[in-house]
């Protein structure tokens, strides 16, 4: 039998209804290849061998009387920022050490519904607060992308989500949940050459995902194709009564929209999007995907988003503030570490410094900042209020057209310490957050390699909830770009 | 936006987290950094623009008043650093 | 803005070494929603309980969890709305107020800030002296309660059970438009009759149901307002009254000193009587609101109101009206009558077809001083409605005397039976037959011959008579008839 793990989702799920193989089998080629591959890459910071094998068992069990979900049997990796119940769930924080929730999240819940089987928890920037999965309290994900040229330096596999985007770029799972508060799932899905959508926000439940900012997060997959997305996402989506802001609309059958044609379509292309100083590499890829996509059928118009400029500033005192007050919970009292001192205030400080990362304090301070009396007005009721314009340029936009095409982050993957500045790092989520603070949903697609050999994404937005259409549209760009490239195996 | 030592500290007091001199040095440039850049901000005339309040444009919907959950304090209390019987433990405060 | 809506009365005053002092008191009143489950997790609110009994994952703020907010409890807020007749927004939004403390998991309280679900309302007293007196409201909001850090239980540590945390309250906050103690009590009790009668908040102060902060200022009669102090969570209408004579004057001395008032919190300590600076709050708070973004604002229609209001039962300043109209009480009993809803009903159902007099007679009289001897309320003193009215209709009928009544409402509360067949069995029927009075009459004169000289003189000391022959009988004679056949026989 060739390489199990070479398999798409799509490809895994056929060749298990027709019992090609088994759920245990495959599952045990991946639990191999972690093994022999995670040391490299530290994608995983917590394998479940003896879960997965049962849970491929059973999956086995319900393949041989003709039963089983839209995923049975198909090993995933997932993000450690999941409540996965009485497994390690900490969102690689030093603070909520040992933690391991008696509850399962909403969206995993659902994973294993359908027959899902788990293969552990998957490395993250610390409570998804970063762009290049270096903020973990458990050291740095690995590329499996390097520079062409002999350059044999490291790279970041972007973030939040860097350990689901080289898990499954790797082929260490057959895909992976992500969660995206400002571009975390489509970035790393740019930086590996994999697909990754954010859904529309209230399509997927955020019950049981350690929150970071509650009005932005959203989870979502990251896959090798966008039928596997679409695949994914279809299980992970639901309306959930525990999560007051999801929303009561059935799940489409989001494969079914892959493979539909877009002659007709009305594509925006945001001009706001072109900036100055963007790699050339860059601005090319995209007229390529306005090139691809016009040959497919559909129209080209161009749009214009006015507030775009002010969607980062302002995501960054909404995120922090949000977080800020998210994150008061981890006081050493009912949960995760401790650092114990006679006085209750000095038990919290010392635990609180120790706990958290240098990141994750920038952004409480800033969100504890930007909140404290006084400043209230000035900066989060004022960035709320550049949100509402946000999503009026995009209800304007969305008045002529069906969906943009921009692209996903401004440049390729770099190297571990190559951007110490936050402000530089923050603005690799400049053409993603834009999605967040509007709620729409946002998909990236691997469409080309810059001239290192580095994948490169394009990004569609879409209307609330319309995510057949970026289904639909990702398809076609994914035919058109043929990417077929993979990373050189060096570990 | 400069911001000093003296609110550095004021803000990690209130945020409980403590910062040794060197953090708070630290600190006090990264804030100032990203203060002034999303200064930017007061370019925009937000004059007459209502504030997001909810990203999706749904009422929020009400549960019934029904008991079906808690009565599990080996649940809620499994995780706690220091606990006795089933309270969590901390160090003496006093009010 | 502070607005000053009363006149200084100078009954209210508090003199001081140099002149008089009036106090300006506004009162934020936790009262506990009586709902079965918690405000925004199905968790039970039941008092008490083994420590974390009661707590769900939602309450223990377990990441990633996250608030469902109960419907019932948004219907009890706007139904006491509709009681304080305060305005109903229809539109309101969780804030959360964030900071530290070992009984609060989430870090912050999800309450209700910028736009609480209830704005401005009155509440009505009348008092004994000064007649009526309007407290505004300032408004209505619903919150979650915290948990409780219990601090003596282990030495050295403090423990916290959350049982609590997350119970449905309303802070209601009144206008700073009371002016004395004995007001505010009035306030406090008025508020919660109130409660009680829309069946929104038991108002059981002893289990924490119903708990004041009381903010008290003190300023020359009518002059600014003073620089105020917070006393703190006081759980009981008497020692609201004390903690604000206490801090009245603790103030007056301060300020006649030349010193001036601090702005801060306060806690209030029974057993000395005194109220303290809290150390733990000593800290400047900058509680950094903000909406909550795991909730979207509350909405509801005007059918949501209007259907809440269509259910709305007599409220005590009407059914005091009524009472005094129908029954033709006075003031004083019918204020003591509707204090409680269910004393109010108790009393009706006693007065239904019989003289209101009596009825108030045995409500407010024998039957509330047991009740208070027992603690309990006057409708749940031992006898029922039933049980009393017919012991009145027994006097009525002159079946009975009111002492012998006494004396088998006593039966009637310790072993409980039907008055009437109480009377027949223990044989404690008025004797109205004169022939056997004349006997006992007879026999008391033969006995005392000095005393029938005496009663010549002073014809007052006939009641002496009266009492012999009551006794002689058993208390079963009618007075009436004793006082007639005395009468004649001695001459009078
Ligand atoms: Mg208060
Ligand atoms: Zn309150």
């Amino acid at each position: 039998m060739s390489d199990l793990t070479e398999l798409n989702l799509a490809e895994a799920r056929d060749g298990l209804k027709t019992k090609a193989f088994s759920a245990r089998e495959i599952t045990d080629a991946y639990l191999s290849a972690i093994d022999a591959s995670n040391p490299a890459l530290n994608a995983y910071i917590s394998v479940t061998h003896d879960q997965a094998r049962a849970m491929a068992d059973a999956s086995d069990e319900k393949l041989a009387k003709g039963e089983g979900g839209t995923l049975e049997g198909i090993p995933l990796g997932i993000k450690d920022l999941f409540a996965t119940k009485g497994v390690h769930t900490q969102a690689c924080s030093h603070i909520l050490d040992g933690f391991q929730p008696p509850y399962e999240s909403t969206v995993t819940s659902n994973l294993w519904r359908d027959g899902a089987v788990m293969l552990g928890k998957l490395n993250m920037d610390e409570f998804a607060m970063g762009s290049s999965n270096e903020t973990s309290y458990y050291g740095n994900v690995v590329n499996p992308w390097r520079r062409s040229g002999g350059d044999n330096a490291a790279l970041v596999p972007g973030g939040s989500s860097g350990g689901s985007a080289t898990a499954t770029s790797a082929h260490l799972c057959v895909a992976a949940t992500g969660t995206d508060t400002g571009g975390s799932i489509r970035q790393p899905a740019a930086f590996t050459g994999l697909v990754g959508i954010k859904p529309t926000y209230g399509r997927c439940s955020r019950w049981g995902i350690v929150a970071f900012a509650s009005s932005l997060d959203q989870a979502g997959p990251l896959s090798r194709t966008v039928r596997d997305s679409a695949i994914m996402l279809g299980s992970m989506a639901s309306h959930d009564p525990k999560d007051t802001t999801s929303v009561d609309l059935p799940v489409p059958d989001y494969e079914a929209a892959v493979g539909r044609d877009v002659r007709g379509l009305k594509v925006g292309i945001p001009k706001e999007y072109r900036l100055d100083g963007m790699p050339g590499e860059i601005e090319t890829l995209w007229q390529q995907g306005v090139e691809w996509l016009k040959q497919a059928g559909a129209e080209i118009v161009e749009v214009s988003l006015p507030y775009t400029k002010y969607a980062l500033p302002s995501y960054y005192i909404v995120a922090p503030a949000e977080a800020s007050s998210n994150l008061a919970r981890y006081d050493g009292v009912r949960y995760g570490l401790r650092v114990p001192d006679d006085d209750v205030i000095t038990m919290y400080e010392k635990t609180r410094s120790e706990g958290f990362g240098p990141e994750v304090k920038r952004r409480v301070m800033i969100g504890t900042y930007v909140l404290s009396a006084g400043y209230y007005d000035a900066y989060y009721l004022k960035a709320q209020k550049i949100r509402t314009l946000i999503k009026r340029d995009f209800e304007k936009a969305f008045a002529d057209v069906d969906v943009l095409l921009t692209p996903t982050s401004p440049n390729a993957a770099f190297a571990p310490g190559e951007i110490t500045d936050p402000v530089t790092m923050y603005l690799n989520d400049i053409f993603t957050v834009t999605v967040n603070m509007a709620g729409l949903p946002g998909i990236s697609v691997p469409a080309g390699l810059d001239g290192r050999g580095l994948p490169l994404g394009l990004q569609l937005i879409g209307k609330a909830f319309d995510e057949e259409t970026l289904f639909r549209t990702a398809g076609v760009l994914e035919e058109s770009a043929g990417f077929t490239a993979r990373p050189e195996k060096w570990w | 936006m400069a911001v000093d030592e003296a609110t550095v500290r004021r803000i990690a007091r209130l945020a409980r987290i403590s910062v040794s001199d060197d953090e708070a040095k630290a600190l006090q440039g990264e804030l100032s950094t990203i203060l002034d850049w999303v200064e930017q901000l007061n370019e925009v005339d937000v004059e007459g623009v209502e504030p997001m309040t909810s990203v999706v444009e749904v009422s929020m919907k009400m549960r019934d008043d029904v008991v079906a959950d808690g009565e599990c304090p080996d649940e809620v209390t499994a995780n706690a650093p220091a606990k006795e019987d089933h309270f969590f433990m901390v160090p003496k405060v006093v009010e | 803005m502070l607005v000053d809506s009363r006149t200084p009365n100078p009954k209210s005053f508090i003199s001081g070494a140099n002149g008089d002092w009036e106090l300006v008191i506004g009162l934020e009143v936790h009262a506990q929603i009586t709902s079965k489950s918690k405000l925004f997790s199905a968790s039970s609110t039941s008092f008490g309980g083994e420590p974390n009994d009661h707590v769900s994952l939602v309450d223990a703020a377990m990441p990633g969890m996250l608030p469902v907010i109960n419907k019932y409890c948004v219907e009890q807020a706007v139904r006491t709305g509709l009681g304080l007749k305060a305005k109903i927004n229809k539109r309101s939004v969780f804030d959360r107020k964030n900071y530290f403390y070992p009984d609060l998991p989430q870090g912050y309280q999800i309450s209700q800030f910028k736009d609480p679900i209830v704005g401005e309302g009155t509440v009505h007293l009348d008092m004994p002296e000064d007649g009526a007196v309007e407290v505004g409201i300032e408004r209505l909001h619903m919150e979650q309660d915290a948990g409780k850090s219990i601090h003596d239980l282990v030495p050295g540590k403090s423990v916290v059970d959350l049982n609590r945390s997350g119970v449905a309250l309303m802070e209601i906050v009144s206008k700073p438009d009371i002016r004395s103690a004995d007001e505010a009590k009035a306030y406090v009790t008025k508020l919660r009759s109130i409660l009680r009668y829309l069946g929104t908040c038991d108002g059981n102060m002893e289990e924490g149901s119903l708990r004041a902060d009381v903010n008290v200022s003190v300023r020359k009669p009518g002059g600014e307002f003073g620089t105020r102090c917070e006393i703190k969570n006081v759980n009981s209408i008497r020692f609201i009254g004390q903690a604000i004579e206490y801090e009245a004057r603790r103030q007056i001395d301060i300020l006649e000193d030349g010193g001036q008032i601090d702005q801060e919190t306060r806690l209030f300590d029974p057993k000395s009587g005194v109220t303290r600076s809290m150390r733990s709050k000593e800290e400047a708070h900058d509680y950094r609101y903000f909406p909550d973004p795991d909730l979207l604002p509350l909405e509801f229609d005007q059918d949501f109101v209007d259907e809440i209001a269509a259910s709305l039962p007599e409220l005590p300043d009407e059914k005091k009206a009524r009472l005094i109209e129908q029954y033709g009480l006075s003031a004083y009993d019918a204020d003591l009558l509707v204090d409680d809803p269910d004393t109010a009903a108790y009393f009706e159902a006693v007065a239904q077809g019989r003289d209101p007099k009596h009825a108030v007679n045995w409500v407010m009289g024998d039957l509330a001083a047991h009740a208070k001897s027992v603690g309990k309320p006057v409708h749940q003193a031992g006898a029922s409605a039933e049980q009393l009215g017919s012991l009145i209709d027994l006097i009525s009928d002159n079946t009975i005397s009111g002492k012998i009544a006494k004396d088998v409402l006593d039966i009637v509360i310790a072993e409980g039976g039907n008055p009437a067949k109480i009377v027949d069995t223990k044989g404690l029927k008025q004797v109205t037959d004169t022939g056997a009075i004349e006997a006992v009459v007879d026999e008391v004169i033969a006995e005392n011959p000095g005393k029938v000289e005496e009663v010549k003189e002073k014809p007052k000391m006939v009641g002496w008579f009266v009492g012999q022959v009551m006794q002689k009988s058993g208390g079963k004679a009618n007075p009436q008839t004793v006082n007639a056949i005395l009468a004649k026989k001695l001459g009078l």
